[in-house]
C-alpha cells in the first residue's frame, strides 16, 4: 500500500489541500519573480508593430489623410486608414452592446484620442516616430461634454452614421444622441407609493467616470499564416472564446482556423472584456503583410481610449413611513456611454444588472428607467470589479438609505436593520424581478455593530462634535456604513447571453494513470488566483492532492468554450463545473474502486482520497491506485481512462453580501480625509480558500478607496480629457491605502454544487459606498445630505469652506 | 510613450561634458537622475537630440562642510542627502524635504542638481534652497559663475542658466545653531507634486525671532520666496495675529495654476495652510 496508508485523516486532509485550505498562490511562484508570459513577452519571428494616429480632437470631420510622409521613413511597413478597412467591411465593428464602434475613424473623430491610422513599422520606436508624421486634416465641431444637454432640442448629432434612425438596439431612440431606454419594475405603483408617502427623499447620486487601470495595459498580437489560413492571436483577453468567435464572424475566417491566447494577464477589472480597434488592426495587418503584428498601448492610451466605467447620473427616490419602513423606491439613471454604445453587459441588459438596486431591503415596489446618451467621450461602460452596474447600483441605495436616515433623523445602521429581507424570506423574489437566493443580512450587521462597537464609535463622534463647535479640534469625524447585496454569477441561459452565446462555463479534466491531473476551464483568471482555488475544488471532489491538479486557461485550442471571467462568474459559474466535473470522475472511480475490491458499488464509501468497503475499513482503493487502474485493470467493458467535461448552465445568479464600516477623520483646514478604520464583513458562501477571499478584498477595498476619494476621468468643456496618467488618476499605493479588517459569515448558496457565490468584486461594490457615507456623515449634523465623488481634498475643503469652516 | 531618437554620451569629465555642449547647441540637454527629462522625452514633450548623462562625472557628486557653509555636488541623490550625517546635523530640512520627493526609488536616481536646475515649479528642492539662501555654481565655455537661488528661476522650465552651462553643485550658509526649521507639503499621494509646500527656517532668542526665512513649492509657475511674510515674523514672539499676518502675506504672493489638485483658490488658500504649520513646528522646534 501507498504512504498514504499510514497517514492519520488530519494529514490526509491536510495534503489533500482542498475547499477550506488557506493554500499559497500556486501562480505568484512565477509572479514575484518576473517570471509571467504577458502579451508584450511574446516575441514571435518577424514581429513588425503598430501604433496609432489619434485624433487630439473631441469632435471634429476628417477632411484629409495624408500617408506620404510616414511611409517614406525607413522601416514603416504601411499606414492603415479608415479608406483601407472599409472595402474588408472592417470600419466598423460590432460592440456587445449591439452598437458598431468605429476601428479607424472614417468621416469623423467623436472623442479625443479615438484611433484614426495605424501605422505598422519594423520596431517600435519607428512606428511612434512615423505615426507623428501622418497629416491629418480637421474641422473642428462643437462637442458635447455633459450628458444632460446630449439630448437638448438641436443639440448637434453625434453619430452621423446612423443618423435619423429611430429604432436602436433596444428599442426607440427619441433623440439622435439617444441610445436607449430601459425600464423595470412598476411606475403606476412607485408613483403612488411616494405620493401617499409619510416621508420621501429625492437625490441626484452621481457615479463619477473612472476607469479600471489594469497594471499591464492592453495588448494584441495577430499572427496569420497565409499558407494555412490559419491566425493565431494572442491578447490580454478576459473572455478568449468570445474573441474567437467574434474574430471569425468578423474576419469571415473559420472558426476553427482561429486560435487564440490570453497568457498571463495583469489585471483586467473589465477593461479587457471588450474589442478594441488595437486587436482588429493588428489583425488587419497581420492578414496584409503576412507577418505578425503586435500592438501593446501605453498607459494614456489606456485610461483615454479603452473602456471606462460607471459615469451614471442616478435620481434616486425613497417613499417611507415616519418610524422608517420604507415603502416604495424610484431610480431614474442618465448614462453617459460616450461616442459608442461599447458597453460590456449580457446582450439582452442594456443597463447591466442595474435593478438590484432595491439592495438589502425589502421594499414592496419599484421603477427604474435608464436613458443612455452619446457624448463626445471614450466609449466603454464596464463593470470595473464589479458585476454589471451593480457597484453603481449598491452606491445608489446605499447613499439613498443615508439620505433617508439624516431624513428621518434615524441612525443609519438602525435604518437598514428595519427594512432588511429577513432570513426567513429567501428565496426572495425582489421588487425589481431578481430571485435573491439566499442570506442573513440580520446577523452579518449585527456581528459588524459588535466588532467595532458602532455604539461606541457614535458616541465618540458625538463628544467630537462638540469639541469641534467648541473649537478645540479641527478634525471632523464621519462613521460611514454600508450593506450590499451583489448579483454576480452570469448566468442562466434564460436571461443571459453574449452575442447569441449563452453564458454557460466549462470544465475539462484528465486524470493521468500516475494520479496526477490536467484541468481546463473557459474562464481566464487575470490575478484571481484560479490555479490555485480551481485545482482545491477538484482535489475535494476527487480526493487528488491540489498540488497534483494543474490548471489551464486561455488557450482556445485547448481549453473547453466558456464566457471567461468578469462579473465575478468564475467561482459561480466555471467552479460549479469543476465540482460538476470532479463527481464525474469519482463516479467512474468509484465503479473501477468496486472491481479491484471486488464489491458492489453501493457497498463502497467516500473518504476524503479513496473509497472504503463499508464495515471493512481496511479494504480500500486510493485514487491513486484507481488512476492506475484506469489506464490497465478495468471493469468489463469500460472505456479506458478517466477524463470527464461538464458545462454548466446555472439555475439562477448568486447572491454575496456584506456589511462594511468605515471611521474616517477630516481635516477642515485642508480636505483631507484620513481613513482610520475600515472594517469590512463578507458572506460569500462557502469560502474556498480563505487566504485567496482575504487578498481579494483587500485588493478591491483598495480600488474602492482609490474610486471613492480620488479617481475620476475628467473632461474639460472642449471634450479634452484631464489627467489620463497615473501622475492625476489615483492609484493608491501602500502609503495611501488604509489598513484593512476582514470578517465572514458563511451563508451557503443553496443551488450552487458547493454552495459558494463569488467574492471578486463584492469590497468594491461594497467599499464605495462605506466611504463615500463615511466622507458625507462627517457633515451630516451640519445638513449636508450629499456630496459628489470623488471626496478629493480639495472638494472636501470646499465643503467645509461653505460651511465657514476653514480658517 | 516613446521617445524620439538620441545620440547619448557619458562623459567622465566635466570639461568633456561642457565641450559635448558647446559642440551640439541647442540639441543637446544634461541628464542628471532624469526623472523630470526622461518622462518629458517619453511624452515627446522633449526631445533631445543628443542627451549628455553626467553620472560618470565623480567629482560632481558629495556633501562637504567648508567654514560656515555647506556644498553639495550636483549629482549628489536625494537618497544620498537623506542618508548624509553632515546634513542631519547641521541642516535637518534637506533630509525632511527630500524624503517627501516621490518614492525610495526615484530617490535613488533623483539628484539635487536636476531637481533644482530643471526650472519645474512642481519641484521641491528650489524652494528649499530660496529658502536657505542657497547659491548655485554654473560651469560654461567660458568658466564658472554663481548665481543666488532666490534670482535664479524666471518662468516655468526657465531661468538664468545659459545654453551649455552646466550646475555643478549649490552652496549654502549652514544655519544657526538651535535654529527651527519644517517643510510642509500638502500632496495627494506619494510620487505626486505638492497641491502646496512651504519651507520655514527660523532662530529665536529670548523668546523673540530673529530671523525667519519662508518659501513656497508649486504654487506659482516659479518658486516663491516669501520677502514680506518672513519680515512680518522678525522681531515678534510669534504670536498668533503675527501668524494670521504672514499667513496672509504669503497667500498673497502665490499664482497657482487651476488643475488636478484643485482650483487656484485653494491652492492658494493651502499655501497658506502650509506656512502656518511650517511656522509652528519651526518655532516649536527652535532652541
Amino acid at each position: 500500500m501507498s504512504d498514504a496508508a499510514t497517514m492519520t485523516l488530519e494529514e490526509r486532509e491536510a495534503t489533500l489541500g482542498g475547499v477550506g485550505t488557506a493554500r499559497k498562490r500556486k501562480e505568484d511562484v512565477r509572479f514575484i519573480q518576473g517570471a509571467g508570459n504577458y502579451v508584450d513577452d511574446v516575441k514571435l519571428p518577424g514581429m513588425v508593430f503598430g501604433d496609432f494616429v489619434r485624433s487630439p480632437y473631441a469632435h471634429a470631420r476628417i477632411k484629409s489623410i495624408n500617408a506620404e510622409a510616414a511611409l517614406a521613413v525607413p522601416g514603416v511597413k504601411a499606414v492603415l486608414t479608415a479608406a483601407d478597412l472599409k472595402p474588408l467591411n472592417l470600419h466598423y465593428m460590432p460592440t456587445l452592446a449591439g452598437d458598431v464602434q468605429a476601428v479607424l475613424a472614417e468621416e469623423k473623430v467623436l472623442f479625443q484620442n479615438q484611433e484614426v491610422a495605424f501605422v505598422i513599422a519594423e520596431d517600435r520606436y519607428i512606428a511612434s516616430d512615423a505615426a507623428e508624421l501622418v497629416e491629418v486634416d480637421y474641422e473642428e465641431l462643437p462637442p458635447i461634454v455633459d450628458a444632460f444637454k446630449a439630448m437638448d432640442e438641436g443639440a448637434i448629432c453625434l453619430r452621423e452614421d446612423i443618423q435619423g434612425k429611430t429604432e436602436g438596439a433596444h428599442g426607440a431612440r427619441k433623440h439622435d444622441n439617444h441610445i436607449f431606454t430601459w425600464e423595470i419594475g412598476d411606475q403606476e405603483g412607485a408613483d403612488k407609493a411616494l405620493k401617499d408617502a409619510e416621508v420621501t427623499v429625492k437625490e441626484l447620486v452621481t457615479y463619477q467616470r473612472v476607469h479600471p487601470s489594469p497594471l499591464e495595459t492592453c495588448a494584441s498580437i495577430a499572427s496569420m499564416d497565409k499558407i494555412k489560413g490559419e491566425l493565431t492571436l494572442y491578447g490580454t483577453f478576459q473572455a478568449p472564446h468570445v474573441v474567437r468567435t467574434v474574430a471569425s464572424l468578423l474576419s469571415g475566417i473559420p472558426e476553427h482556423k482561429i486560435r487564440v491566447i490570453a497568457p498571463d494577464i495583469g489585471g483586467g477589472f473589465g477593461n479587457k472584456v471588450g474589442v478594441y480597434p488595437g486587436y482588429v488592426c493588428s489583425i488587419v495587418a497581420s492578414i496584409v503583410l503576412g507577418v505578425p503584428v503586435k500592438w501593446v498601448e501605453d498607459r494614456i492610451e489606456n485610461l483615454s481610449s479603452t473602456a471606462f466605467a460607471r459615469d451614471y447620473h442616478m435620481t434616486g427616490e425613497l417613499a417611507a413611513t415616519k418610524d422608517g419602513k420604507i415603502t416604495g423606491l424610484k431610480c431614474h439613471v442618465l448614462a453617459d456611454h460616450g461616442a459608442f454604445d461599447a458597453c460590456a453587459d449580457p446582450t439582452k441588459w442594456p443597463a447591466g444588472f442595474f435593478n438590484i438596486c432595491t439592495g438589502s431591503y425589502d421594499i414592496p415596489v419599484a421603477h427604474v428607467s435608464v436613458d443612455g446618451v452619446y457624448t463626445n467621450k471614450a466609449p466603454g461602460g464596464v463593470a470595473y470589479r464589479c458585476s454589471f452596474r451593480v457597484t453603481e447600483a449598491a452606491y445608489m441605495i446605499e447613499r439613498m438609505m443615508d439620505v433617508l436616515a439624516q431624513k428621518l433623523e434615524m441612525d443609519p445602521a438602525e435604518l437598514r436593520l428595519k427594512n432588511f429581507v429577513q432570513p426567513a424570506q429567501f428565496p426572495y423574489n425582489s421588487a425589481l424581478g431578481w430571485e435573491y437566493d439566499s442570506g442573513d443580512y440580520p446577523t452579518a450587521m449585527n456581528q459588524m455593530m459588535q466588532a467595532v462597537d458602532y455604539a461606541g464609535l457614535r458616541r465618540e463622534q458625538a463628544e467630537q462634535r462638540e469639541k469641534v463647535a467648541r473649537g478645540e479640534s479641527r478634525t471632523l469625524m464621519g462613521i460611514g456604513v454600508s450593506f450590499f447585496t451583489e448579483i454576480v454569477g452570469a448566468g442562466p441561459s434564460r436571461n443571459c447571453d453574449i452575442l447569441g452565446v449563452a453564458m454557460f462555463d466549462s470544465c475539462e479534466i484528465r486524470v493521468h494513470p500516475t494520479g496526477s491531473a490536467i484541468a481546463r476551464l473557459g474562464t481566464k483568471s487575470q490575478g484571481q488566483a484560479h490555479e490555485t482555488t480551481y485545482a482545491q475544488i477538484l482535489a475535494t471532489e476527487i480526493g487528488i492532492p491540489s498540488e497534483d491538479i494543474g490548471i489551464e486557461e486561455g488557450d482556445t485550442d485547448t481549453a473547453p468554450y466558456g464566457l471567461g471571467t468578469y462579473g465575478s462568474r468564475s467561482t459561480p459559474v466555471a467552479g460549479a463545473a469543476a465540482a460538476r466535473v470532479g463527481r464525474k470522475i469519482r463516479a467512474k472511480a468509484q465503479k473501477i474502486a468496486a472491481h479491484l475490491l471486488e464489491v458492489a458499488e453501493g457497498d463502497l464509501e467516500w473518504e476524503i482520497d479513496r473509497f472504503k468497503v463499508k464495515g471493512l475499513p481496511e479494504k480500500e482503493a486510493t485514487m491513486k491506485e484507481i488512476a492506475w487502474a484506469a489506464y490497465n485493470n478495468l471493469p468489463e467493458g469500460m472505456e479506458p481512462g478517466l477524463e470527464a467535461v461538464d458545462y454548466y448552465d446555472p439555475p439562477n445568479m448568486t447572491y454575496p453580501f456584506g456589511a462594511y464600516l468605515c471611521v474616517a477623520d477630516i481635516d477642515v483646514d485642508t480636505g483631507e480625509t484620513s481613513i482610520r478604520r475600515f472594517y469590512a464583513l463578507d458572506d460569500c458562501g462557502t469560502r474556498i480558500n480563505p487566504m485567496v477571499i482575504e487578498g481579494q478584498v483587500h485588493g478591491g477595498l483598495t480600488e474602492a478607496f482609490g474610486i471613492a476619494m480620488g479617481q475620476e476621468i475628467a473632461y474639460d468643456e472642449l471634450g479634452n480629457v484631464q489627467g489620463a496618467s497615473l501622475m492625476d488618476y489615483f492609484l493608491p499605493t501602500a502609503v495611501e491605502t488604509p489598513v484593512w479588517e476582514t470578517d465572514f459569515t458563511v451563508t451557503p448558496s443553496p443551488h450552487h454544487p458547493i454552495g459558494a457565490k463569488g467574492v471578486g468584486e463584492s469590497p468594491n461594490v461594497g467599499g464605495v459606498p462605506a466611504f463615500s457615507n463615511a466622507v458625507i456623515d462627517a457633515f451630516s449634523h451640519l445638513g449636508v445630505k450629499h456630496m459628489p465623488m470623488p471626496h478629493t481634498a480639495w472638494r472636501v475643503w470646499q465643503q467645509c469652506h461653505e460651511l465657514g469652516l476653514t480658517k | 510613450m516613446i521617445p524620439g531618437d538620441f545620440e547619448y554620451y557619458r562623459p567622465n569629465s566635466l570639461d568633456e561634458a561642457v565641450k559635448l555642449l558647446a559642440t551640439h547647441g541647442d540639441d543637446a540637454r544634461v541628464l542628471a537622475g532624469g526623472h523630470s527629462l526622461i518622462p518629458m522625452m517619453k511624452l515627446r514633450l522633449a526631445a533631445p537630440e543628443h542627451l549628455v548623462d553626467l553620472r560618470d562625472i565623480a567629482s560632481l557628486t558629495g556633501i562637504s562642510e567648508d567654514g560656515g557653509n555647506i556644498l553639495i555636488g550636483a549629482m549628489t541623490t536625494q537618497s544620498e542627502m537623506i542618508a548624509s550625517k553632515v546634513l542631519s546635523e547641521s541642516c535637518p530640512i534637506i533630509r525632511e524635504t527630500a524624503l517627501l520627493i516621490a518614492d525610495p526609488q526615484v530617490r535613488y536616481c533623483g539628484t539635487l542638481g536636476g531637481n533644482v536646475a530643471n526650472g519645474d515649479p512642481g519641484n521641491d528642492m528650489p524652494a528649499l534652497m530660496q529658502c536657505l539662501g542657497a547659491t548655485y555654481i554654473l560651469q560654461g565655455p567660458d568658466g564658472s559663475r554663481e548665481v543666488a537661488a532666490r534670482s535664479f528661476y524666471e518662468a516655468a522650465y526657465f531661468t538664468e542658466m545659459n545654453d551649455g552651462e552646466i550646475l555643478t553643485a549649490v552652496r549654502f550658509p549652514k544655519p544657526t545653531a538651535g535654529h527651527g526649521y519644517a517643510y510642509k507639503k500638502l500632496k495627494r499621494k506619494v510620487g505626486d507634486y505638492a497641491t502646496a509646500a512651504a519651507a520655514v527656517i527660523l532662530s529665536m532668542k529670548d523668546g523673540n525671532c530673529v530671523s525667519v526665512s519662508i518659501a513656497l513649492t508649486n504654487v506659482a509657475d516659479t518658486p516663491l520666496y516669501a520677502q514680506a511674510a518672513s519680515d512680518a515674523l522678525v522681531g515678534t514672539a510669534i504670536d498668533a495675529a503675527t501668524v494670521d499676518q504672514a499667513v496672509a502675506l504669503a497667500e498673497g504672493i502665490t499664482e497657482p495654476a487651476s488643475d488636478g489638485r484643485g482650483p487656484a483658490e485653494y491652492r492658494t488658500k493651502m499655501a497658506g495652510v502650509m506656512v502656518r504649520r511650517a511656522i509652528q513646528e519651526a518655532r516649536e522646534r527652535a532652541q
